[in-house]
């Protein structure tokens, strides 16, 4: 292409008349965008939704096709592909087609627009493999899918711009890492590919196009869209405050007061953070105000597609005064006719709850209004901290993964179903990308070890069969083998799902197994804001009928449970320690009764100090301390708490934790005082003691479920192989056993412990922490009961850890005497 | 080895260890059950890289076990073997050329797919369903052969002189609770009043967690201990 001076270039004259008999004017930043395009840069577009952020880049792929075929750009037909979407909503591939097709039609092109996806036909698969479209829209997964067809070079090698939207999304998750992986692929088959990246505000914008850009070695650009909507944050307080406060219980019973602002708004969303609990608002909320029956609906993950659709659809149109939902409306195009938010509980961060608030008021001119709902007292001083982080601009930056060996290992397998793989080649490519850059070439040898022999040497009485080597190339030739790695492709995990139909047929949406094991038949829950008695668990389907009974249970996915960000938890700290000072804000000061318990039974602690309370109960001692990290950090420091302790004496706990601060609880009294307290809260052998306590392994083996099924190790069985299939069937838990105690050198078992480290036990922040801690002043109280702040950490304590410096059998025998 | 209970049981002594099996001191006769001999080829196989020192272990322990107590007889109460044929089971079979006394009983599970002439070739002796021996009667599942029992009068054993069953299948597990929310699980042998449930011989296998009656007996396998818990 020839570099033209862009206003003179015929491509961007074209497009932009266009636009002017549209009667829209283009932002500078997406005339910013087209310049860079039609200069052959890559970059990042950084721009809200609903702000066209879909033009900048669309646009300008169109206007280099139109300069690249002067004469007869309106003519040319079957070009091959000129550019990849790639999204990582499946939802929002329709719209954004539809929009492009617009487009290119009244432009009087004959360019074709595709979108392949999970839901994408056979038969529009087979006509894509004839003729590709110019251009595709598709999910970071079914990207890979393509990638193990045999002749996916040739496809892409007359590709000229790949954009990778919501890239924010993406990043810091597997999907991410996928996405960087074909983006090493794809720069390799076409000559001169260009990369642009479209993301949402974030903390770390730059290091975000670096990562994308990272295959490309080249820095790029960022563009920024200036534009800033007004925002209105108001909290709904309580009438009356429970001087102990209890997670979810206060939050159901302001139901009441949200069915004023519905009706004085035209269209609501509620955002609930779990699923479980969407459920029983939307029941709440249809109780409380019958008129909104047909005019309220529910939109969460596990709902059957066509009903979610449908939600959507009439979210479009106006026919829903309000919706209740989860983050499964977190992304997607906008709705206008959406004029108010709802957050009920903490939103956990500072941009997601901008994200949420952001889904009102779309059209220019108008405000976003958002409304927190507190589910416990204390989430009151959340919304004062959320104001502060508002108008402070704090928002979180999102983390890119590194060295992630079970996409890695998925991705060679998806390489030699296809063409097959050079491993020299290769090696190079995925080294060019941020998430491997630091790859060793032990890891690498460990990685093709794997797939080729199973991780062992050759010897007899081993069959290992995945990927063999013919002439130097990486290959799967089994056809079973290949089947079964395609329809495995993809990085989210969930837990094992059932599918919940009604026994006279159709189908009703998901639940996970873990919930549906502990019901017998004849017991009734709610799922899809429907009441249904089981009747049989029969093939993975759970069969059940309408129920009309007053009392059901609500499911709990188990997924969802968000930590606190650092950035929140700062302000959060600074919030606090203005309790009982006047003036400190109405969220505050409808308080301080809550305060005032607080304080005469322990202390209210100041951003310079650490609060420790040592209460007795009849479940035994409880030491709680409180540090404002977050649940994440809280996870990591307990367990390190927990392990010095139990060197001081060998003791088990029981280990909980919220958002605020931690509990350990054990039925011995906890040997801590002023003389040690300082010490205990040490940075001094972080990582040996990470290492060393049992809880490190406990949380390895989470991270691990999700490793094993990306890296191939759990297969859930396909259709028509029944029998076979199940005798292939492990879980996680027994692989991660069997790992430690048969091959604890293995490389996804390794990546299990790092995941722990640098994800779960965030060792940069942990430290941190502590040194803050090591500065501050530790006060130890010894309340004589529960306190407001102890209280929700040890009535609603999720995700009990135990640790125990304790011999197993002695464990045993001295659990059966206390309980005999 | 020494750590092995001695159980009576329908006055016959049974030793219970915490390598997963049981010897029958009369018959000389050593019962287990969910061996899955092969599991980790069959996963190799299919490409699944499970490490197979697994496999090799637990035929080291299946033999030496053997070897200790000088039985006479090996009776496995099921999933003998995972699936199909693979390499693994030739090294089974080149181990067992070792031991030409030894007289085995499979009686058959779900998993035990072999083709009738592979076990002919093994020599071991094949019970379709269920085998009464002395006091005792062995079946792979429990409650598959008492469900279909139910609706049939006639085959219900009678009470009073009824053999006590061992079964294996489920894999058992117990979860054993302490003060202060903790809470651990271990494979079990479960000796309820009228049948025993054996842990899965296999290190490559989960559990599944009973929950006993108050008269019954379980013992925890902890690492290399038994411990009754009830």
């Amino acid at each position: 292409m020839q570099r033209k001076p862009m206003q003179a270039s015929k491509g961007f004259q074209i497009v932009t008349d266009w636009l002017q008999q549209q009667q829209l004017n283009p932002f500078p930043f997406q005339e910013q965008a087209w310049k860079a395009i039609l200069a052959g840069e890559s970059g990042l577009v950084n721009a809200p939704t609903g702000c066209g952020k879909t033009y900048s880049v669309f646009l300008g792929a169109l206007m280099q096709f139109i300069n690249a075929h002067p004469a007869d750009w309106a003519k040319q037909k079957n070009n091959g592909l000129q550019l990849l979407w790639i999204t990582p909503l499946r939802a929002l591939a329709k719209d954004i087609g539809r929009a492009m097709e617009e487009v290119i039609k009244s432009l009087g092109m004959q360019w074709k627009v595709a979108i392949r996806n999970g839901d994408t036909s056979n038969a529009d698969r087979a006509r894509q493999k004839k003729q590709m479209p110019e251009i595709l829209i598709i999910t970071p997964e079914s990207l890979q899918l393509l990638l193990t067809q045999k002749n996916y070079p040739a496809i892409f090698s007359t590709l000229k711009l790949l954009a990778v939207d919501e890239w924010h999304e993406l990043l810091g998750s597997k999907r991410g890492v996928q996405t960087e992986l074909a983006v090493s692929r794809l720069v390799n088959c076409s000559e001169s590919l260009q990369v642009w990246g479209i993301s949402a505000t974030i903390g770390n914008l730059e290091e975000a196009r670096e990562v994308l850009l990272s295959p490309l070695k080249k820095t790029g650009i960022t563009i920024q869209a200036a534009i800033n909507k007004p925002l209105e944050i108001h909290t709904i307080i309580p009438d009356e405050i429970d001087s102990y406060p209890w997670a979810g219980h206060l939050g159901i019973k302001l139901a009441h007061t949200l069915i004023p602002i519905i009706e004085n708004s035209n269209t609501t969303l509620i955002f609930i953070n779990t699923r479980g609990m969407s459920e029983t608002w939307y029941q709440t909320l249809l109780t409380l105000a019958p008129s909104l029956a047909g005019a309220i609906a529910l939109h969460h993950g596990s709902i059957e597609q066509e009903l979610r659709l449908w939600v959507e659809e009439a979210l479009h149109t106006q026919k829903l005064k309000a919706v209740v939902c989860t983050a499964s409306l977190d992304l997607g195009v906008d709705f206008r006719p959406v004029d108010t938010v709802i957050q009920v509980g903490s939103p956990k961060g500072i941009a997601r709850f901008l994200q949420r608030a952001g889904r009102s008021g779309h059209r220019p001119g108008e405000i976003s209004k958002i409304y927190f709902l507190p589910t416990h007292s204390l989430e009151l001083v959340e919304a004062a901290a959320l104001k502060t982080a508002v108008t402070e601009k704090a928002i979180e930056s999102k983390d890119p993964l590194v060295l992630c060996f079970d996409v890695l290992l998925q991705y060679l397998c998806t390489l030699a179903c296809g063409e097959g793989f050079d491993p020299k080649r290769i090696y190079t490519e995925i080294q060019s990308t941020y998430c491997f850059s630091d790859m060793q070439e032990e890891e690498w040898q460990e990685i093709l070890k794997q797939i080729t022999s199973g991780g062992q040497a050759l010897q007899v009485y081993d069959e290992f069969r995945k990927v063999e080597i013919e002439n130097g190339i990486y290959k799967i030739n089994s056809r079973k083998i290949a089947m079964r790695h395609r329809m495995h492709i993809g990085t989210i995990v969930s837990d094992a799902m059932l599918k919940v139909k009604f026994l006279s047929g159709g189908y009703i949406g998901v639940i996970e197994e873990y919930f549906i094991s502990k019901l017998e038949p004849g017991d009734v829950f709610t799922l899809a804001g429907k009441n249904l008695e089981l009747i049989m668990i029969k093939d993975m389907n759970v069969l059940v009928k309408k129920s009309t009974a007053k009392k059901s249970l609500i499911p709990s996915w188990l997924g969802g449970r968000m930590s606190l960000t650092a950035n929140l938890g700062e302000v959060l700290r600074r919030t606090f320690s203005k309790a009982l000072q006047p003036n400190s804000g109405i969220e505050m000061d409808s308080l301080q009764h809550l305060f005032s318990i607080q304080k005469s039974l322990s202390h209210i602690p100041q951003p310079n100090e650490l609060l420790i309370e040592q209460i007795e109960s009849k479940d035994g001692y409880h030491l709680l301390v409180y540090p404002f990290e977050g649940r994440q950090v809280h996870e990591a420091l307990s367990a390190i708490l927990a392990f010095r302790i139990s060197q001081i004496q060998p003791m088990s706990f029981s280990i909980s934790m919220n958002d605020y601060g931690f509990e350990l609880l054990s039925d011995t009294p906890i040997p801590v005082d002023d003389a040690n307290v300082y010490e205990l809260f040490s940075d001094k052998n972080l990582l040996t003691d990470i290492q060393q306590s049992v809880n490190n392994t406990e949380m390895a083996k989470r991270k691990f479920r999700d490793i094993a099924v990306i890296g191939g190790l759990i297969f859930q069985g396909m259709p028509g192989e029944k029998t076979k299939a199940r005798h292939l069937q492990s879980s996680a838990s027994l692989l991660f056993k069997v790992f430690e105690e048969y091959d604890p050198g293995n490389l996804l078992l390794k990546q299990a412990y790092n995941e722990v480290l640098t994800q779960q036990m965030d060792e940069v922040r942990l430290r941190l922490a502590l040194q803050r801690i090591a500065k501050s002043k530790i006060v130890l109280t010894y309340p004589s009961k529960l306190t407001p702040l102890s209280f929700p950490i040890v009535v609603d304590g999720l995700n009990r850890n135990n640790l125990s410096s304790e011999r197993l059998e002695d464990r045993v025998k001295k659990m059966q005497q206390q309980l005999s | 080895m020494n750590e092995d209970q001695l159980l009576i049981c329908r006055e016959q002594h049974l030793w219970l260890s915490p390598n997963r099996t049981i010897f029958w001191e009369e018959e000389k006769t050593m019962i287990l059950s969910d061996t899955h001999f092969g599991k980790t080829g069959h996963f190799r196989k299919n490409g699944i890289a499970v490490p197979q020192n697994i496999y090799k272990e637990d035929l080291q322990r299946f033999f030496s076990i053997t070897q200790f107590y000088k039985a006479q007889r090996v009776l496995v109460v099921g999933d003998f073997f995972h699936s199909y044929a693979n390499e693994e089971l030739d090294w089974f079979l080149k181990w067992k050329r070792d031991f030409t006394q030894l007289q085995i009983t499979l009686i058959r599970g779900n998993h035990d797919v072999l083709p009738a002439a592979w076990y002919e070739a093994a020599a071991i002796e094949i019970v379709p369903e269920t085998m009464i021996l002395g006091p005792f009667q062995f079946q792979h599942d429990f409650e598959e052969t008492h469900k279909k029992n139910k609706d049939n009068k006639e085959l219900q054993p009678k009470k009073s002189h009824s053999p006590y069953i061992f079964s294996g299948h489920i894999h058992p597990g117990i979860t054993i609770k302490g003060l202060s929310k903790q809470s651990l699980r271990f494979p079990c042998f479960y000796f309820g009043k009228n049948h025993c449930i054996l842990p899965a011989f296999s290190k490559f296998s989960g559990l599944a967690t009973i929950k006993p009656k108050k008269a019954d007996q379980v013992f925890a396998i902890v690492n290399d201990n038994l411990i009754q818990t009830q």
